[in-house]
């Protein structure tokens, strides 16, 4: 990738393996505990803080027990409200994706690069966010072939399809239905790393144009600076509406499975 | 881009460390914890809605018993009204013939004294009769000599009495 000045805005999302795993394998796969991992272990062990939090189980809770409640109350009515009632046995999976994904993006954004840290978040990594969504995937087909047999397959023809639109209609509904792990996975994937790296762009505008001269510092480096604050909010937001896409649509995805159309 | 570039060395690791921490996070967050973190919350909602209930059902009873006391009040104050009537009738009864009994006894008394009063006033009639009978002797015997006879005397005397 193209480089600015010396920043290359593309480096933070480099992989790169800690504490000497380098080598560390197995059956001939490399499995070395990279910054990538880190964070992954990172955003497990926050969450699992964050739960452990509400588990006092108090009849009348507490602010935090409250906060947790409030997060698998979310995830409850974002499933009773896709899939109805039956939903209810799905708020363990997509709690988890949730608040997994929703941490592990919102670690990345934390300003650690001030303490001389390197904020990693492998929510910007397809291999991540791709695992994740063939695992989503996977739980939509399993719970469809198992409910509905060969009778999932009326999910690809629409109710009041004229007979000689059947075909074409089941292949087009059929490439749509398959496109949906890459959307999934793919969406996480590219909006974590645009906002990364217009926010390291945008940085590297800041101190380029401050070591070019104090004009051009104070002017295009200011209002780099000024549009920084805005996009880190935005990227906030983005952090949040996209581990919600990723719960929506997996939800949706799995009513599609449970209730057909 | 190093998602890119550097897929062929760290995907295996990517997948693996991901499959583990989120494995970590389903099994033992999301399946052990989570269910429990609902539970409560289904519990306190399940408790507020039947607390609700509870205080709506206390509610429709206290109505009930109201309105069941309300027929009871209205039943008891006819019921008494009832007795009252009753009693009233009875003593209207009770005092009638009491007062029957002491007007016939009065009556009785009445006559019994009306009959003792004739019996004394004949009596007195029949005394001052013998009396006068007695004097009207007395004064013939004086006056003419003539010793009058007893019935003579007394059918003078009446003669006398009854031409007043």
């Amino acid at each position: 990738m193209a480089e600015s000045g010396k920043i290359d805005p593309m480096h933070q999302f480099a992989i790169e393996p800690l504490f000497g795993t380098d080598h560390l394998s197995i059956g001939g796969f490399n499995i070395a505990f990279t910054n990538s991992a880190l964070y992954m272990v990172l955003a497990a062990v926050v969450l699992w803080i964050f739960v452990i939090g509400g588990m006092k189980r108090e009849l009348v809770p507490g602010r935090w027990q409250m906060a947790v409640e409030y997060m698998t109350g979310f995830i409850k009515n974002l499933l009773i409200a896709n899939i109805g009632d039956k939903g209810r046995k799905y708020i363990p999976y997509v709690f988890s994706l949730f608040m997994f994904i929703l941490l592990a993006n919102l670690l990345g954004l934390l300003p650690l690069g001030l303490v001389g840290l390197h904020p990693f978040t492998f929510t910007s990594h397809f291999t991540a966010t791709g695992v994740l969504a063939i695992m989503s995937f996977s739980i939509v087909l399993i719970v469809g072939f198992a409910k509905h047999g060969f009778h999932f397959f009326s999910l690809f023809v629409p109710h009041g399809t004229p007979a000689l639109m059947v075909v074409p209609l089941f292949f087009i509904e059929l490439v749509s239905f398959m496109v949906r792990p890459f959307s999934l996975g793919l969406r996480l994937f590219v909006a974590m790393t645009a906002g990364h790296v217009l926010l390291k762009v945008l940085a590297g505008f800041v101190i380029n144009s401050a070591n070019a001269s104090p004009a051009l510092g104070l002017t295009v480096g200011t209002a780099s600076f000024v549009l920084m604050i805005g996009i880190s909010a935005l990227e906030m937001l983005v952090a949040v509406i996209q581990a919600y896409v990723f719960a929506l649509l997996t939800s949706v995805y799995l009513n599609d499975a449970e209730n057909l159309h | 881009m190093p998602q890119i570039a550097q897929i062929a060395e760290t995907y295996s690791s990517q997948i693996f460390w991901l499959l583990l921490t989120f494995g970590f996070v389903f099994f033992v967050i999301g399946l052990g914890m989570v269910p429990k973190v609902q539970g409560t919350a289904d519990a306190r909602d399940a408790k507020i809605s039947g607390d609700l209930d509870a205080a709506k059902a206390a509610f429709a009873r206290a109505d009930e018993a109201e309105a069941d006391y309300r027929v009871r009040d209205a039943q008891s104050r006819a019921a008494a009204q009832a007795m009252l009537v009753q009693a009233k009738a009875q003593a209207a009864k009770a005092s009638e013939t009491k007062l029957a009994a002491a007007d016939a006894e009065v009556a009785a008394k009445i006559a019994a004294a009306e009959a003792r009063i004739k019996a004394a006033s004949d009596a007195a009639l029949a005394e001052i009769e013998t009396v006068a009978a007695d004097a009207a002797r007395d004064m013939v015997a004086r006056i003419a000599g003539v010793q009058a006879s007893d019935d003579a005397a007394r059918n003078a005397v009446k003669a006398a009495l009854a031409h007043g």
